[in-house]
């Protein structure tokens, strides 16, 4: 069966002076019913890359199979077939949820119908409310709305969350793992490394452009971020050698006798083996703190910077 | 599942969604109503109030103390006067004011039963008060002689509301196209709303039908409207066919839309689309003849004032609604209006970004 969405070396670049080389040779193949993540930091291409696959925006050079179509030759077709977030849009102050996901419903031959719509959102309540009275995480789930109103194959999100409060942000998760779960498949943008853990089968990490590293988010700890970190406070010096180790433990800097820092590669199997030593030790443990690595981990070891502006990993 | 169905019904066609939705936000929104239907009516009423006809209102005349008891009997006779006595510099001072309009006082060369008259030349009443005056002493001199007759002069009972009116019609079609659409097409770009648009299989050709028949909807309330309070207040009518009337309304209406797409076609900024509008509107106001004739400028620029399509409309609807012609002598007008509407048409969907 044909990938769901598959391009290869997309390139596009902005004119101007000097041109903006958004995106420099991007390729990607997402199977169906899988919910593939974009993972980069602001002005990353993601976008960029998201508007070129959803036919909102042509690619300077590279090439774009979406359900095995182009764009150029079944547009029509494709519209029917994929539903779609921006990362900005302004929906209608005026006009009540239903109206709005009304009108999108009136653009799709196959249209679910827009009361069962809001219902998989969980705004029943708020039907007849005006967009503008709705809260920011209530108007993401009214966009969403409207892209699930076609009944689409194909889910496109553009940082769904950002700007969310983390209630309203688990509330998008959910609503995506369900569209998934019904066989949907799901492309998404964030830079949040939380959210794309926490949804995405695989991911791509995007820098400046360019896909960095692939796989799924354990595939991408493993091999970029390694290890767990385990640290362990004692109430007297048990001495330097209290603990063997190996190739899947190592001890690192002891600065203070009574404080070390390990390095597990498997957190599961060496947390038995520390408990064990301290006892042999004959020493009390005051605290033991683990740290497993994360995506931002990834990030940080394959680029020296954060993935968000501030630098803060949440 | 009551909405699902492969043929949709009438409600369910984003025509009717997108032309429903439309004037839902347009009733949701009072300033817009405001602006849109009583703001017009607001105008026509305090501009055919300060010029409504005043029938042979007195003229103001002010005569000084120092004219002689047989003099000023004399001319108390006169008609369409009211009279004042006054010292000369107070007189002076009223007429200069605008609170007479002319004064009489004795001609200090020729004695006390000669006078002159005063006026103020630069205000149509004091002209008009010397010629009566001068015309009631001819009279009053010569005993046989008839009383001339006023003569009505005018454009066949033609009142200023009756010239205006159309004017209005005209500069409501004008901003209900390019404020109506244009910058509705610009405001839905800006909000992002016209790309998500183009990620559904909603078509072009549906959007711009649906942004032209609310347009339809607004501007046949706004004539109706101003039209039928016009009627009933100042008793303003369409001499010439209702029918050719709704035909240059509509021709109108569609040409100033073409204009308001083509303004909106490529700008994705307020900030633009506001400069162009005000570029593309405000000589039509100077220039077209809504307040008053377009006539009154200068010769040389008058051709290209009538090339103007909202001086076409003007004239087109004055032409059928004050002298009752009909449309087929309107030939120049009526091109002038296809040709504009054509020419903003082609241009506008050749140049039309989502974006
Ligand atoms: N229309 C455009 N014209 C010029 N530059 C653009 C345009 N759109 C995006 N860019 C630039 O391309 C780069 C990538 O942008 P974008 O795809 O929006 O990144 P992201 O979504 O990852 O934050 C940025 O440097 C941005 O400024
Ligand atoms: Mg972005």
């Amino acid at each position: 069966m044909d990938a769901a969405i598959e391009c290869v070396d997309l390139i596009k670049t902005f004119p101007g002076k000097p041109p903006v080389e958004a995106v420099r040779g991007l390729s990607l193949s997402i199977k169906r019913g899988e919910c593939f993540g974009i993972l980069g930091p602001n002005g990353a291409g993601k976008t960029t890359t998201l508007e070129i696959l959803e036919g909102l925006q042509t690619p300077t050079s590279g090439t774009v199979r979406i359900l095995g179509k182009t764009w150029e030759s079944h547009a029509p077709w494709l519209r029917e077939k994929t539903g779609i977030s921006l990362q900005e849009t302004k929906l209608s102050e005026e006009l009540t949820v239903l109206e709005t996901v009304r009108l999108f419903s009136s653009f799709y031959q196959d249209s679910a119908d827009p009361n069962d719509v809001i219902a998989q959102v969980s705004l029943e309540s708020k039907a007849r409310s005006l967009i503008g009275k709705l809260s920011g995480g209530q108007k993401q789930r009214v966009a969403l709305a409207c892209a699930l109103v076609g009944k689409p194959e194909l889910l496109f999100l553009d940082e769904p969350t950002t700007g969310l409060d983390p209630q309203s942000r688990r509330q998008v998760w959910e609503l995506v793992q369900n569209y998934q779960d019904k066989g949907g498949t799901v492309l998404i943008t964030t830079h949040y490394m939380d959210e794309a853990e926490k949804l995405c089968g695989s991911l791509a990490i995007v820098d400046q452009g360019k896909i960095i590293a692939e796989g799924s988010p354990a595939q991408l700890i493993k091999s970029h971020a390694g290890q767990t970190r385990i640290e362990v406070d004692f109430d007297t010096p048990p001495g330097s050698n209290w603990i063997e180790t190996g190739l899947e433990l190592s001890q690192m800097e002891n600065l203070d006798p009574n404080h070390f820092v390990l390095h597990s590669s498997s957190l599961i199997e060496s947390l038995p083996k520390v408990l064990e030593a301290a006892k042999k030790s004959g020493k009390t443990i005051q605290a033991i703190r683990t740290h497993q690595p994360t995506l931002e981990d990834v990030f940080v070891a394959l680029t020296g910077r954060h993935l968000r502006d501030e630098g803060a990993s949440s | 599942m009551s909405e699902i169905s492969k043929k949709k019904s009438l409600f369910a066609s984003p025509l009717f969604q997108l032309v429903i939705t439309r004037l839902l936000e347009f009733i949701r929104e009072p300033q817009a109503v405001f602006w849109v239907y009583f703001f017009p009516l607001l105008m026509a009423f305090s501009l055919g109030i300060a010029f409504r006809e005043k029938p042979q209102e007195d003229l103001r005349l002010c005569i000084v103390q120092m004219v002689d008891e047989t003099t000023q009997q004399s001319l108390k006779q006169a008609n369409g006067f009211v009279f004042s006595s006054e010292s000369f510099e107070k007189g002076l001072d009223l007429l200069r004011r605008g609170r007479v309009d002319a004064v009489v006082d004795p001609d200090p060369q020729k004695g006390k039963s000669r006078i002159r008259i005063h006026t103020d030349p630069t205000r149509p009443e004091s002209a008009l008060a010397k010629a009566r005056l001068e015309a009631h002493l001819a009279r009053a001199n010569q005993p046989g002689l008839e009383p001339i007759p006023d003569v009505a002069l005018g454009l066949g009972g033609l009142r200023y509301i009756d010239f205006l009116i159309p004017g209005l019609l005209g500069i409501n079609l004008m901003g209900g196209g390019l404020w109506g659409v244009g910058y509705a097409l610009v405001d839905l770009r800006v909000r992002k709303l016209l790309k998500r648009f183009a990620a559904t299989p909603l078509r072009v050709r549906d959007l711009l039908i649906s942004l032209a028949i609310s347009r339809f909807i607004f501007t046949a309330g706004q004539v109706i409207i101003l039209l039928g309070a016009s009627w009933l207040v100042f008793g303003v009518e369409i001499r010439g066919s209702i029918l050719q009337f709704c035909l240059l309304i509509g021709l109108g209406g569609f040409c100033f839309l073409a204009l308001g797409l083509l303004v909106a076609s490529r700008a994705s900024k307020y900030e633009t689309v506001n400069g162009i509008m005000n570029l593309v509107m405000l000589p039509m106001y100077v220039f077209s003849g809504v307040f008053f004739s377009a006539e009154r400028f200068p010769e040389v620029i008058g051709p290209a004032i009538r090339l103007l399509p909202l001086t076409a409309l003007n004239d087109s609807l004055r032409a059928v609604m004050n002298d009752g012609r009909s449309i087929t002598t309107l030939g120049s007008e009526v091109l002038i209006l296809v040709l504009w509407t054509a020419g903003a048409l082609t241009l506008a969907i050749r140049l039309f970004r989502w974006r």
